[in-house]
């Protein structure tokens, strides 16, 4: 495996492709990322990881985006400033933003890094798409699948 | 030599940003290009306020109470507050595609419609979703080359994709949308009772007042309060009506823009699939939902070198940067993205998008040579599958 760390990766990868994680629009416009696994990414890691980074993903934007208690006592009480509020004081979603760009900076860290994977914010892709870069080690000249087939074997 | 970096301006983000919007105070104020209208709310609503400060509080104060002019304050004060925020804030503004992303939705349309025959019109651009068991279409915006996502438009006026689009509102110089419609419909809501709040004191001072002095001495007294009352009489009805019409909508969970397509309305037409189908509900959701943040990083900065970003400072700043190069090269294979062109052809226009990027300076490996070539490899084998 070419890459123990991000350092690596910078200095000896080069991008070969791109994969975009489209929304999942089917509990509606709430921000839910789609499950399914891209075939781009078949050898380069298991399916589980993925799925779990994408569930976990979910969890935290569907905790942002609930209507509960702690959501109506924050509108209430910044209607009740004139929403002059805000300008002083973080709100739960951006709280929950921090946390899930922390927890993206962790997984790439672990676990996608050493895959020559990168995943890039979605809110930097306007909350869109999660993008995923694929790296090629740039030693080698050969399309993204067949160059990863001798890592494919270290990769675990 | 350092102090000219240190004179060098920084460039952020919201002066790059395609659309036709305005920015203001370093990108922290985004309104649309004519603002014209916009003055003329703020302009009517001070200058009907301070006539009132001026002629009828006084009186009023003693006369009344001193409370009048107390809440009088406190309603002027949030009315100019939620104008501000409505105006002044990303209305749910979506950014456009990157050049790699547009190319990969690009390579999905392709996929799914298949061979189309020369001179065949190729089919509409358009995905179905199914939300709460009805199948909402999707369609593709050509300027932001993005699937909108649903409840979405785009504003001509602005050339932006908006978020839950409702309507773009001169009188506020700027569109309503998913994040401001809630201090949009505040603003209207509390203009409302302000409107009526001042008319009603101005009968109440013109009556009072005619007691004592009769009714053209009080007029000719306070000349104001017939100004007043004209501009409350014409504002009454067209934003009480404009209150009570979006109070409705909330009712419903419905957009403005939603509304005038018909797009839940007719039995043959699919119905709302975003409404709870409970007002207590769909208010709760409009007006008491969580502030969703802005997604264009206007204050970013933008980074003039091109090191290639690490996780651990992957601001958006950084990584948009890093795609720069890359658009250059895809400019110039842009015949890649209409559909009329095949890969083949786009082969050339990479080469010669290759010789453009290695001339800029660059500290290491630029993706921008690499890349076509493992794409244009990587579209083949696509349309192969």
């Amino acid at each position: 495996m070419p890459f123990h760390n991000l350092q690596e990766l910078r200095h000896s990868a080069s991008l070969a492709t791109k994969v975009f994680i489209q929304r999942d629009y089917s509990d509606g416009t709430i921000c839910k990322f789609l499950t399914k696994f891209p075939a781009e990414l078949d050898s380069r890691i298991e399916r589980s990881l993925f799925e779990e980074t994408v569930k976990t993903l979910n969890c935290y934007y569907a905790e942002a985006e609930k209507i509960g208690s702690q959501s109506y006592l924050e509108g209430c009480l910044a209607c009740a400033t004139a929403y002059i509020i805000f300008l002083c004081m973080e709100t739960r979603y951006e709280k929950i933003l921090k946390k899930i760009s922390m927890y993206i900076q962790e997984q790439n860290e672990k676990i996608y890094a050493p895959r020559g994977l990168l995943l890039t914010d979605p809110i930097e892709r306007g909350m869109r798409v999660i993008e995923i870069s694929i790296f090629e080690d740039s030693g080698s000249t050969s399309s993204s699948s067949t160059g990863s087939s001798p890592s494919s074997a270290t990769a675990q | 030599m350092s102090a000219v970096m240190i004179t060098r301006k920084v460039t952020r983000k919201w002066e790059k940003l395609p659309g036709k919007n305005t920015f203001c105070c370093d990108g922290r104020v985004m309104m649309a290009r004519q603002k014209g209208v916009f003055y003329l709310t703020l302009f009517l609503i001070v200058g009907t306020c301070s006539l009132f400060f001026a002629f009828e509080c006084p009186y009023l104060a003693v006369h009344l109470s001193p409370a009048i002019p107390v809440f009088a304050v406190l309603l002027f004060v949030f009315v100019v507050a939620m104008l501000l925020r409505t105006s002044f804030s990303d209305p749910g503004v979506l950014p456009r595609a990157l050049p790699e992303e547009a190319n990969f939705i690009e390579m999905e349309i392709e996929a799914a419609n298949g061979n189309v025959m020369a001179g065949q019109r190729p089919p509409p651009r358009i995905k179905n979703v199914q939300i709460n068991n009805q199948i909402v279409k999707l369609k593709y915006c050509y300027t932001c080359k993005i699937f909108r996502p649903p409840r979405a438009s785009h504003c001509s006026i602005c050339d932006n994709c908006v978020d839950r689009f409702d309507h773009h509102c001169p009188w506020v110089g700027n569109c309503v949308g998913k994040r401001n419609y809630r201090y949009f419909y505040l603003f209207t809501l509390s203009l409302s009772l302000l409107t009526i709040y001042i008319f009603a004191f101005n009968i109440v001072h013109v009556v009072l007042r005619s007691v004592d002095s009769g009714f053209m001495n009080t007029l000719k007294e306070t000349p104001g309060t017939v100004l007043e009352v004209l501009v409350c009489f014409f504002t009454l009805w067209s934003v009480v009506g404009l209150t009570g019409f979006h109070t409705y909508l909330i009712s419903l969970n419905q957009t403005t823009n939603e509304d005038i397509k018909g797009s839940w309305s007719g039995k043959n037409r699919v119905q709302n699939p975003y409404s709870h189908k409970n007002f207590i509900k769909n208010c709760c959701e409009v007006l008491c939902g969580p502030t969703y943040p802005s997604v264009l990083d206007r204050r970013g900065v933008m980074l003039e070198d091109s090191t290639r970003p690490t996780p651990s400072d992957a601001s958006a700043a950084s990584t948009y940067k890093s795609t720069n190069p890359v658009s250059q090269t895809t400019k110039s294979s842009a015949p890649l993205i209409p559909n009329e062109h095949t890969p083949e052809e786009a082969k050339p226009s990479i080469g010669a998008g290759t010789q453009k990027s290695t001339s800029s300076p660059k500290e290491e490996k630029p993706p921008s040579p690499t890349s076509p070539n493992a794409v244009a490899p990587a579209v083949i084998k696509e349309s192969a599958h």
